[in-house]
């Protein structure tokens, strides 16, 4: 919906800061990035050694990358238009991550087995994410809220309390980094790279596009609307399979409230990130910037001594303005 | 017999299966200690239900149920017992929240999944403001009310019942109920009219805070303390409930003895699960399972009618 | 039809008069200067073809809409012209029945009663509810059978636009004073819509008002004492009825003739190739010819035309060689990417027809977008600007583009010209020639009487079902006119 006014072109680019606000509103996610920058020097001036600058700086990185590739998924689903949202990614992750790990059972050869574990788990539940919309007629909000009771259950019987540890050499390379970045973060580049060659290059993204800002126009321009559905459902299931094999590797083992905390910070990110929640409007960097500015969020609060009350306010509060601030003026008939 | 009646069959039906299923298994139930005992925590979650029949009933849905009814509960636990006026104070200030968001809602035309997500984070927030580690204690008149020996029937059952009723006489008798079950049948001949749909819209949403603020204290006069996670799961109950008892997400179709048959059916599938001895790992998704079901069944149901 | 005459001659002050009342949209001007009085115990037909004005002209009297130029005023009070027109249309007692269906599904007939009824009292509202709706229905529709606790969405849809009238003529605080009906009679079978008819004449003897909108000659000369007819935005014709015949209605509706007789005689001889399209109810299209759709807008020429593209075309997957493409009319609803570039816009249908993998191939892009841009002249100086940078009729170019750059045979197109310049059309009618001699097959929907003189063949629709089939020489307005409208009878 803000793409009207992204589009339109500055008129006289020598008016410095005018042209600069152009640029801005052109491009959404730099607030994102701009809002993280803000809060890690707010957070720095507490801090303030320089070795701890850094340090904070790799940790948002690593903890950012979670929320990144789960960000993604959802972005996909939220570009589908109003009403579509995945509610079941904090369970997929949860039941992803313990079917691998309990496979994998710390052997490092099962490494890849335990990958395409995760994956397959992923792919199965967006099917059934898919199959309950499709099939059953049931809005997404609620298939796959109810789905998410469903996976959250067969994790919580399939892991029986047990903490199995990831792999040595897993564990290892989800805790450490290649090239000054944590290994993480480049598990979710990745992601994000393919994210973005999808939606600029490909058909598909045109046609995810298209279908997000008018599913009937997009039906009636030949767009077939249904496989596009599928594979974005898919798609984001896979991706927090993926999330859940990570993180659980990060952490040393599967637990059952692993995922919770990324059924909202999913949507969180693609709000803040500028991706428009009307549908449509996909915005991979900005899932960046808002990854970062919500962790980098909790750590200022933290260093400022502020509690988990507070942050979580404020997160709630930022959420809701970016909402109201990024809705069209009025009503839309 | 219209098709509301019809609509209604189908909860009474599975609730009145499933309460023979446990009479049948534990026979000791069918008393009056049995029955408080199964529907125990019937009244929170028949309060939240209605809150949340309250907003699909304007097309919208809420997912932030769970987190208010916690915030009202640390209320209940913390202010409201030791300084009653500012603890109703802050109670009613968020009712007016609740409306304001409904009136913000309509007239931007946001997508009330995501407000309401947000504000379950805001809510939250509050919660642990309020009470930052489990605690509180309960006013005595709340507990007194909540643990009453009623003659006959336990309170468990007679609030419910109570609730439904007048539920029922507001939004299917009234004259108010019908323009508030218009806005979610077709809001342009509602504003055709001359009624304000904003209006409505956050009276709708304020009657459901004010639900979600009697479920809260109604689940402190039961558990006697709160934490800020105590009501978390109510967001997806409360769907659960108003779909169970015949609800639909859109068109304003929603029935309030059906949401209250709806959660009481949840809370003794519940219990059920425990008689079956099945291990509570699968009671989560039992729930889940349910409303698949139902669904699944609902479909047929409709598709028959249509066919028809 | 007497009894009318006198109360008109009487010297009472008029329910409503239109002053030199005007409505602009924009450019747009939807009503002209229209000059109406309506006196107790009128009975008012309005005629007119598609876009005449009536849904415009009816809104002004509602106070639903205010009229950007001259006044309205309200049983000879002082107009004012500001927003609460609609309040005051109410207390005249104004009330109206939709084309279409204005009723709450999920309430029953009784609750439905009450949405309307602003200061309704409350003591006993339900019983009072029930017994005014079924007075009335009684009133209106005796023998009807329907129970005012039953829920709308159960009743069968004739039931449901005998509760919507039914509702309008029951007894409230302020009576119902003159009653504005909008195709009434659309979902009713002859007898009962003879019950109306009836009815209304009885309303009006006792010094009630209607305005009655109808395509059905014989209920206009059956029921209305006056007759306004519009054209383009203005009251052509305002006189009683016994000075028209049906004839001289269809006339009186129709455009003049067209001044320029541009159409080749040649293109009418043209021999068409195999058939290659054949529907269900009838209407069937031959290869290279342009099949028209005629009739007034809303009887069903829209759903046959999407019926036709979405069973030739599939939710699952796109094909290279597509069997039909769509030309969307209402831009915003069924065809036009808001957030996209014009580019991106017009290379939508063909995407998977000019790259041969799965990625975009941007060249090929660039290169159907360029001439296009150039064929119909797409007013932009750059294809990466938004969409809806463009005027109206540029953004149907674009769609126009994104359909004919295919290779479809088969081009629906619904109503596509709304808000387009008559150099665009000209432009389209050239471009939709020449692709029809290549051997491509139109279907073509408009609400544009010129349009469709344009077509090889035209199917004219009333009540979603073809009823005339008009070649060659038959192609006229009148015929056109004869087949929208109902001109037998009304109930035979």
């Amino acid at each position: 919906m803000n793409m009207n006014s992204n589009n339109t072109r500055v008129e006289n680019p020598k008016r410095g800061a005018s042209h600069l606000l152009g640029v801005f509103s052109r491009k959404p996610w730099i607030w994102a990035f701009l809002a993280a920058g803000a809060t890690y020097l707010a957070t720095l001036v507490v801090v303030s050694t320089s070795a701890g600058a850094g340090s904070l700086l790799y940790a948002a990185l690593t903890f950012a990358s979670f929320s990144i590739i789960v960000g993604v998924g959802q972005m996909f689903v939220v570009t589908l238009g109003p009403g579509n949202v995945d509610l079941s990614i904090p369970a997929t992750m949860t039941l992803a991550a313990t079917l691998s790990l309990k496979f994998m059972a710390s052997d490092p050869t099962m490494i890849v087995p335990g990958l395409l574990i995760a994956i397959g788990v992923g792919l199965a539940c967006g099917l059934f994410n898919f199959a309950l919309i499709m099939l059953l007629r049931i809005p997404p909000i609620i298939a796959t809220l109810s789905a998410s009771f469903l996976f959250q259950s067969l994790a919580i019987w399939s892991n029986r309390g047990l903490r199995i540890k990831p792999p040595a050499s897993l564990a290892d390379f989800a805790t450490g980094g290649t090239f000054g970045l944590p290994n993480a973060a480049w598990v979710a580049l990745l992601v994000s790279v393919l994210a973005w060659c999808v939606l600029e290059k490909t058909i598909a993204g045109r046609w995810i596009s298209a279908s997000g800002q008018n599913t009937r126009a997009a039906r009636l321009g030949g767009v077939p609307v249904n496989a596009v559905r599928f594979g974005v459902y898919v798609g984001c299931a896979v991706l927090a399979g993926l999330a859940g094999f990570v993180l659980a590797s990060f952490s040393g083992g599967a637990n059952l409230n692993m995922g919770t905390e990324y059924m909202l910070m999913s949507i969180a990110v693609v709000v803040i990130g500028g991706s428009s929640i009307a549908g449509g409007n996909s915005n991979v960097p900005g899932i960046w910037g808002a990854a970062l500015f919500m962790f980098l969020i909790v750590s200022m609060l933290n260093s400022y001594g502020l509690g988990a009350g507070v942050r979580l306010m404020l997160t709630g509060l930022i959420i809701v303005s970016v909402v109201v601030l990024a809705s069209k003026r009025g009503r839309k008939v | 017999m219209n098709r509301d009646h019809l609509r209604i069959l189908l909860p009474v039906l599975s609730l009145g299966i499933l309460l023979a299923a446990v009479f049948y298994m534990q026979p000791r139930a069918m008393s009056y200690f049995g029955l408080n005992l199964l529907f125990n925590l019937a009244v929170p979650v028949a309060l939240a239900t209605i809150a949340q029949m309250m907003i699909l009933m304007v097309n919208d849905i809420d997912l932030s149920i769970g987190t208010f009814v916690s915030f009202c509960a640390c209320v209940t636990a913390t202010f409201v017992q030791t300084d009653p006026l500012i603890g109703y104070g802050i109670l009613f200030a968020a009712i007016l929240v609740y409306a304001g968001m409904g009136a913000i809602i309509y007239a931007r035309g946001l997508p009330a999944i995501v407000v309401t997500l947000g504000m379950s984070f805001f809510w939250s927030g509050m919660a642990v403001l309020v009470l930052p580690s489990p605690g509180g204690s309960a006013p005595d008149w709340l507990r007194t009310l909540m643990t009453a020996k009623t003659p006959f029937l336990p309170v468990a059952i007679i609030a419910p019942i109570v609730i439904a009723v007048v539920m029922h006489y507001f939004i299917k008798r009234s004259s108010l109920g019908v323009l508030l079950r218009g806005v979610g049948g077709n809001e342009q001949a509602i504003e055709r009219s001359g009624w304000s749909v904003m209006g409505l819209k956050a009276f709708a949403y304020g009657v459901a805070a004010l639900f979600c603020v009697l479920s809260g204290m109604a689940l402190v006069g039961l558990a006697t303390s709160a934490d800020a996670n105590i009501a978390l799961r109510y967001t997806l109950l409360s769907i659960a409930g108003v779909i169970l008892g015949g609800g639909e997400f859109t068109g304003g179709r929603v029935s309030p003895i059906g949401a209250v048959i709806g959660a009481l059916t949840l809370t003794l599938a519940a219990s059920f699960l425990s008689f079956l001895h099945l291990s509570p790992d699968w009671q989560i998704g039992a729930q889940g399972a349910i409303l698949i079901i139902v669904l699944a069944v609902r479909l047929v149901f409709t598709r028959r009618e249509a066919l028809i | 039809m007497v009894e009318n005459q006198n109360v008109i001659g009487t010297e009472e002050v008029p329910i409503i008069t239109l002053g030199d009342a005007g409505v602009s949209f924009g450019p747009v001007q939807a009503l002209k200067g229209a000059c109406l009085s309506i006196m107790a115990g009128e009975c008012i037909g309005v005629v007119g073809h598609n876009g005449a004005g009536k849904s415009t002209l009816v809104n002004v009297i509602n106070g639903r809409l205010t009229p950007t130029s001259g006044d309205v005023s309200y049983d000879g009070a002082q107009s004012v012209a500001d927003f609460r027109n609609a309040q005051r249309a109410r207390e005249s007692g104004i009330r109206s029945v939709f084309q279409e269906l204005s009723l709450c599904p999920n309430l029953t007939v009784l609750e439905n009663y009450r949405i309307p009824y602003r200061n309704m009292p409350i003591k006993g509202w339900r019983k009072n509810a029930a017994s005014a709706v079924l007075a009335s229905l009684d009133a209106v529709f005796p023998d009807h059978g329907i129970d005012p606790y039953s829920v709308v969405a159960d009743l069968p849809i004739a039931d449901r636009q005998m509760v919507e009238i039914a509702i309008a003529f029951a007894r409230r605080d302020i009576d119902a004073r003159l009653v504005i009906l909008d195709e009434p009679t659309s979902s009713l079978d002859g007898a009962i819509a003879d019950q109306l008819l009836a009815y209304i004449k009885k309303f009006c003897a006792s010094g009630g008002s209607i305005i009655f909108i109808s395509h059905m000659m014989g209920e206009i000369f059956d029921v209305a004492s006056r007759i306004v007819v519009l054209k383009d935005g203005t009251i052509i014709e305002n006189d009683a009825a016994q000075n028209f015949t049906r004839d001289g209605l269809v006339d009186a509706m129709g455009h003049v003739a067209p001044d320029d007789q541009t159409r080749g005689a040649d293109t009418k001889r043209r021999d068409f190739g195999d058939e290659v399209l054949r529907m269900e109810n009838g209407l069937n299209a031959c290869q290279g010819e342009v099949v028209g759709l005629a009739g007034l807008a809303g009887h069903g020429q829209a759903e046959a035309l999407a019926k036709c593209f979405l069973e030739r075309t599939s939710d699952w997957s796109a094909s290279r060689n597509p069997a039909v493409v769509f030309v969307a009319g209402d831009r915003s609803r069924d065809g036009v990417m808001p957030l996209w570039s014009i580019m991106r816009n017009l290379t939508l249908q063909t995407l998977v027809e000019f790259s041969r993998t799965f990625l975009v191939d941007r060249k090929a892009e660039q290169n159907i977008a360029r001439t296009w841009h150039e064929k119909i002249g797409i007013k932009t100086d750059d294809l990466n600007n938004p969409i809806l940078s463009l005027s109206g009729g540029n953004q149907q170019k674009v769609l126009f583009s994104r359909a004919l750059a295919s290779s479809a045979p088969i081009v629906i197109m619904d109503d596509p010209m709304r808000g387009v310049d008559v150099g665009t059309k000209k432009e389209v009618y050239r471009m939709i020639r020449s692709e029809a001699e290549k051997g491509r097959t139109f279907l073509w929907y408009s609400t544009e009487t010129d349009e469709i003189l344009e077509c090889d063949r035209v199917f004219v629709f009333r009540d979603s079902e073809i009823t005339a089939e008009l070649k060659g020489d038959e192609i006229t307005e009148e015929n056109m006119l004869r087949a929208s409208f109902e001109m037998q009878e009304a109930g035979e």
